[in-house]
């Protein structure tokens, strides 16, 4: 055979394969969860999101008729590089269709880019920078559960308004505190208050001692937290020990998580404020489902990025079945198409710069009194409603908002 | 107010006074390593996890067996302690004939090893350790407000690490064990039992290790990781320092401590580089350490 020939035949032989499987690569659709499985990260998202991926498919099995569906995971360990290489290595070869969680924001700006690339699809759950549908908005990218514009808002505002003017942040040093402490201070400038200094602290840090003297020496009444995980657990910790709430300043934890609430203990949490997504004590399908994923998370309590994944997989699944292909830019499409609706987050919809909109929850940490069962740890103060919880379209400066 | 590079001397003062709190535990720490290696040729890169396994014991105690901080301080050692001279009896000892690449290799896995099953059991975000109701509080030394366990922190630490350079370098039983290191065919012809000595000096510096981490519980969530993101900066002091000088370990950690604390405040986005920075420069200008003669 010649070279033409062969190439010729090559050609035909690609064709008739891919006509085989024109909808559904691969004959599976292959879901990836990737995210931080075992340090500072692993316990609000890690093995739970998978587990919660999981607990998705397996609730789709009556829309999916048959249709093979697999959940895989690997650790980016919260570097972008090593994350951008195993995206690729999804994509490229064994088959993924779809990104799902993808906590560390520096991490989840890297994969966007290469699934826009790729033409694959990416569900955000765990990543909070407000750039994913913003300034970094992509066709095949959603953000699903919370981002940092809905924190800063949430919380910020309700802070100002008690008295709160003056602010100083302990930022964590990437992509995420930065884009945290942007659009807190910008919220704290619009509702009238003043930022009066920042520190960027490297990720991760365990010891706060020397940026906490900095916010103390600043007179700040505010010291905001705009850092997550065990970062945020630390500092508020050793800000008791240095009697920065007794000298008359107050700690905002920005982004606080269930398992950090936990890991504080009631004792030192109890009256710190802040903004979530979701809480599994709101309503009854929430706490079932809880009850349901504790029992197979050795009895761990679900955060609200795990219930964001449950949530954002079912939709997925529903547009795959819907469309008969998991072609990423199609699927996306799709998903921004048709309204959500889970047991978990309710009715809502996916807006034309990828940003799922739901409501949003200003909570405030029980008293170790008020706290009758485990994991029963916040009183929910508002209730932000959907349409004022994230930031308008027009703002963001999103390519795809005309 | 004064000021020097803009940043007020009263601030300055409380960020050294941070600096020398940190150093603290560099200094314990690196100290369990110095003499672990100097008397065993043993780089001991299990060293975080018997750190952590000591804030997860004075955990325990308190919960499961309500002895308080005090109790823990003095208990968690002996057990850290003691499950190191199992590992060294069961492992390390039939490594030490081999190259040392073997006992870095051993020990590293053993740490893995060991924060896989605590991170597995009790997950990443760390467990509460309350501070002890006598500790607790702060005194305002005007330039600062000092937590009044810090200051213990500090003043427990310089007993330790200095008790431990006494034992070694001024008494008998440190000069047997100097000796030990020198020359163990001739300690042993004296009737010294050599084997037994080393196994013991490894169980005190892994107690040393399990000591600093009662320290650490107080202050740090009991976390499963919290060995691994210290220990690196430990091994970098060590390397400052010079590998088995025992009054390089404790003068390098405080010294180190004290450094890092000022980078916090004039660049702290250099904060957990700058060890490393020195380290390279040392490394490059005394290959063996600024205390280190070999």
């Amino acid at each position: 055979m010649t070279f033409k020939r062969k190439l010729v035949s090559a050609a035909i032989l690609a064709l008739a394969a891919g006509a085989a499987n024109a909808q559904i690569s691969g004959n599976e659709v292959k879901i990836g969860v990737l995210n931080d499985q075992s340090g500072t990260y692993a316990d609000l998202a890690g093995p739970g999101s998978t587990l919660a991926a999981k607990m998705a498919v397996e609730d789709s099995k009556a829309i999916l008729k048959g249709m093979k569906v697999e959940v895989i995971s690997a650790d980016h360990q919260n570097k972008p590089d090593v994350g951008s290489a195993i995206a690729r290595k999804w994509y490229d070869s064994e088959g993924v269709d779809v990104i799902v969680d993808v906590p560390t924001s520096s991490v989840a700006l890297a994969v966007n880019q290469i699934t826009k690339e790729k033409g694959k699809a990416f569900l955000v759950s765990g990543a909070a920078s407000s750039d994913l549908t913003g300034k970094a908005c992509s066709p095949n990218t959603i953000h699903w559960t919370y981002d940092t514009w809905e924190l800063a808002n949430g919380t910020g505002s309700a802070i100002v308004k008690t008295g709160g003017k003056s602010w100083f942040f302990l930022t964590a040093d990437y992509a995420f505190g930065h884009a945290l402490e942007r659009d807190t201070s910008a919220v704290v400038v619009k509702e009238g208050g003043k930022v009066v200094g920042a520190v960027r602290h490297p990720f991760p840090t365990s010891d706060f001692s020397s940026f906490l003297l900095q916010a103390q020496a600043s007179k700040a009444q505010i010291i905001g937290l705009a850092n997550a995980g065990a970062d945020t657990t630390n500092a508020i910790k050793q800000a008791a020990e240095f009697g920065i709430v007794k000298g008359g300043q107050n700690i905002a934890g920005m982004l606080v998580f269930l398992t950090d609430v936990h890991a504080l203990g009631l004792a030192t949490a109890q009256g710190l404020i802040f903004t979530t997504s979701w809480y599994w004590d709101m309503n009854d399908p929430s706490r079932a489902w809880a009850k349901r994923f504790a029992a197979a998370n050795g009895g761990k309590y679900p955060t609200m990025i795990q219930a964001g994944v449950y949530s954002s997989v079912l939709h997925y699944l529903k547009a795959v079945t819907a469309i008969k292909s998991d072609d990423g830019t199609k699927v996306i499409a799709e998903m921004k198409k048709l309204p959500t609706d889970d047991p978990l987050f309710g009715k809502g919809m996916v807006r034309a710069d990828g940003r799922k909109v739901h409501n949003g929850y200003l909570v405030e940490v029980k008293k170790p009194s008020e706290s009758k069962s485990p994991y029963d740890y916040y009183k929910i103060r508002t209730t932000i409603p959907a349409d004022q919880a994230f930031r308008p379209m027009s703002e963001g400066g999103c390519s795809l908002v005309k | 107010m004064s000021e020097i590079f803009g940043v007020p001397i009263q601030v300055l003062f409380g960020q050294l006074l941070i600096g020398l709190i940190n150093g603290a535990f560099y200094a314990m720490l690196s100290l369990g390593l110095a003499v672990i290696f100097g008397l065993l040729n043993i780089i001991n890169f299990t060293h975080g996890a018997q750190y952590m396994m000591g804030a997860f014991a004075a955990y325990f105690l308190l919960n499961k067996l309500g002895l308080n901080y005090w109790w823990a301080l003095v208990i968690a050692p002996l057990a850290v302690g003691a499950s190191g001279m199992v590992a060294e009896r069961l492992m390390l000892s039939r490594l030490y004939k081999l190259d040392h690449l073997y006992g870095l290799l051993l020990t590293f896995g053993l740490a893995l090893v060991i924060q896989g099953i605590f991170r597995n059991e009790f997950g990443s975000a760390g467990l509460p350790y309350a501070m002890p109701g006598q500790l607790s509080g702060a005194r305002n030394l005007g330039f600062m407000f000092l937590p009044n366990y810090r200051g213990w922190v500090i003043v427990a630490s310089l007993l330790v690490c200095f008790g431990t350079w006494f034992v070694i370098e001024r008494t008998k039983l440190g000069a047997y064990l100097r000796a030990a290191t020198e020359n163990p065919a001739m300690v042993q012809s004296f009737g010294i039992n050599v084997p037994r000595m080393v196994t013991l000096t490894y169980g005190f510096g892994v107690g040393l290790a399990g000591f600093a981490g009662v320290m650490a519980a107080p202050i740090y969530q009991v976390n499963p990781l919290m060995g691994a993101d210290t220990i690196i900066v430990v091994f970098a002091v060590v390397v400052i320092g010079g590998m088995g000088s025992i009054m390089g370990a404790i003068l390098t950690g405080f010294g180190l401590g004290v450094i890092e604390g000022l980078t916090k405040v004039f660049y702290p986005e250099a904060s957990n580089t700058v060890i490393f920075v020195i380290m390279a420069i040392v490394l490059m200008i005394r290959p063996q350490g600024l205390f280190g003669s070999r």
